[in-house]
């Protein structure tokens, strides 16, 4: 785990920047992202959010769970609206009509719908431009909000309304959209991959992504979905943490073209234990947890000759 | 804005849809939709703050208070649930490193 900037978490401002009484679903892991995220962003932060959960249910009018400026535009177009307030802010700055030595943050907050899909082309987009945004995609792997339709960040075999398991079908039929590489072919200073479980090194991502000086920084989230992934609302950390545990969730960073995996996993769980508490997987057979097996052994394979050493270690139980 | 509350006149509301109080949503009582209520013996409590950190609402607030327990250990702080707006989801309870808070079901 890298501990840069937060030793413990007792060291986390205590300032809540997050309204409670947002109607996110009880346990919903996003609540935890996004209240460590503004904590760590602190006042001066604009977010600009994609529609998904986080939006519908934080602003149901006349009410809002931020107490920074907000602004929601268009499910695409999080990462243009972004660069706008962005370049906006430069202006500003240059016109004198803000401090110049003021930091504003600027964070673009979507979720999987919003990056892998409807919003990739505006994401592709302010990569290119290079502006100074931290985007944060927090991926609950469908269209939850709307009543869980796939999206490109599900996985494969895992049930949704549109990928139905019954006879002829078992769910998904194609793997997760690799968005996190997908980004950091851009080649932007900094890219990295978080988890709600791992508490300390996903602020110090959010804190590093934040003091990025030279271009837009993006972290890749996963977040358990008690409604959607079907499991009981207590259990939304847990299964965070056994999506490490299982190497199913790799836990990386690459900082200026520096690939490192900031959560070793020595010894590997196998990819069941993460299935079988999910009601999403319920239908898979043990052949299929088999082949899942595999997918994930040859990523794991992959990760561990990038990095040139065992991160990921093997299988055990 | 609750029912038989006036409404607010046309010119009266903000344009294009902003809301101008930050936060607002602390008057909606999420606490409504629990069904299991976390109770933290502060006792066993030995402030790590994960639960703090892990809740999804903000439901857990740190209390400048000291705190001295009957084996004698002091703590400057203690930790409280905010009943108002837990949802009772229950991840305080499952993280807990020592137990030290249980769920009860709520009693009408």
């Amino acid at each position: 785990m890298v501990e840069r900037y937060y030793k413990s978490i007792a060291e986390l401002p205590r300032e809540e920047y997050f309204a409670p009484g947002h109607s996110l679903c009880a346990g919903c892991a996003a609540g935890t992202i996004v209240r460590a995220l503004l904590k760590v962003a602190g006042p001066n932060t604009i977010v600009v959010n994609a529609t998904g959960c986080v939006e519908v249910a934080t602003t149901a009018y006349p009410y809002t769970a931020w107490r920074i400026p907000w602004i929601h535009v268009a499910f695409e177009n999080a990462a243009s609206v972004a660069s706008g307030v962005e370049a906006a802010i430069k202006v500003l700055k240059r016109k004198g009509l803000i401090d110049p030595n003021k930091k504003i943050n600027i964070i673009a907050l979507a979720g999987d719908g919003g990056t892998y899909d409807i919003g990739f082309q505006a994401l592709s987009g302010m990569l290119e431009r290079g502006h100074r945004v931290v985007y944060v995609l927090y991926d609950n792997e469908a269209y939850m909000n709307t009543g869980i339709q796939r999206s490109g960040g599900t996985p494969l075999f895992a049930w949704t309304t549109t990928t139905p398991a019954g006879r002829v079908w078992r769910g998904k039929h194609q793997p997760k959209k690799p968005i996190a590489d997908i980004v950091a072919a851009h080649r932007i200073p900094y890219v990295a991959t978080a988890n709600p479980a791992y508490y300390l090194d996903m602020v110090n991502k959010f804190r590093r992504a934040l003091e990025v000086e030279d271009g837009p920084a993006f972290i890749h989230v996963i977040q358990p979905c008690p409604t959607g992934w079907r499991f009981d609302p207590k259990l939304s950390i847990t299964v965070a943490r056994l999506a490490t545990e299982t190497a199913m969730w790799i836990n990386w960073e690459l900082d200026h073209g520096e690939f490192r995996v900031t959560v070793p996993v020595p010894k590997r769980k196998h990819v069941k234990h993460y299935l079988r508490i999910q009601g999403r997987f319920r239908h898979l057979t043990d052949q299929d947890i088999e082949e899942i097996q595999r997918f994930i052994d040859r990523e794991v394979e992959r990760v561990n000759k990038l990095v040139g050493k065992e991160v990921i270690g093997p299988l055990v139980e | 804005m609750s029912m038989g509350e006036e409404l607010p006149k046309y010119f009266e509301i903000p344009i294009a849809g902003t809301i101008l109080e930050p936060g607002n949503t602390v008057k909606i009582p999420t606490g409504e939709w629990r069904a299991f209520r976390p109770i933290i013996d502060k006792e066993k409590c030995v402030r790590c703050l994960l639960c703090w950190a892990y809740c999804p609402d903000g439901a857990i607030i740190i209390v400048d208070q000291p705190y001295k327990t009957a084996s004698g250990r002091e703590y400057k702080f203690s930790v409280e649930i905010d009943y108002y707006h837990c949802k009772g989801c229950g991840i305080c309870a499952q993280e807990c490193p020592v137990k030290a808070i249980q769920m009860v079901e709520e009693v009408k």
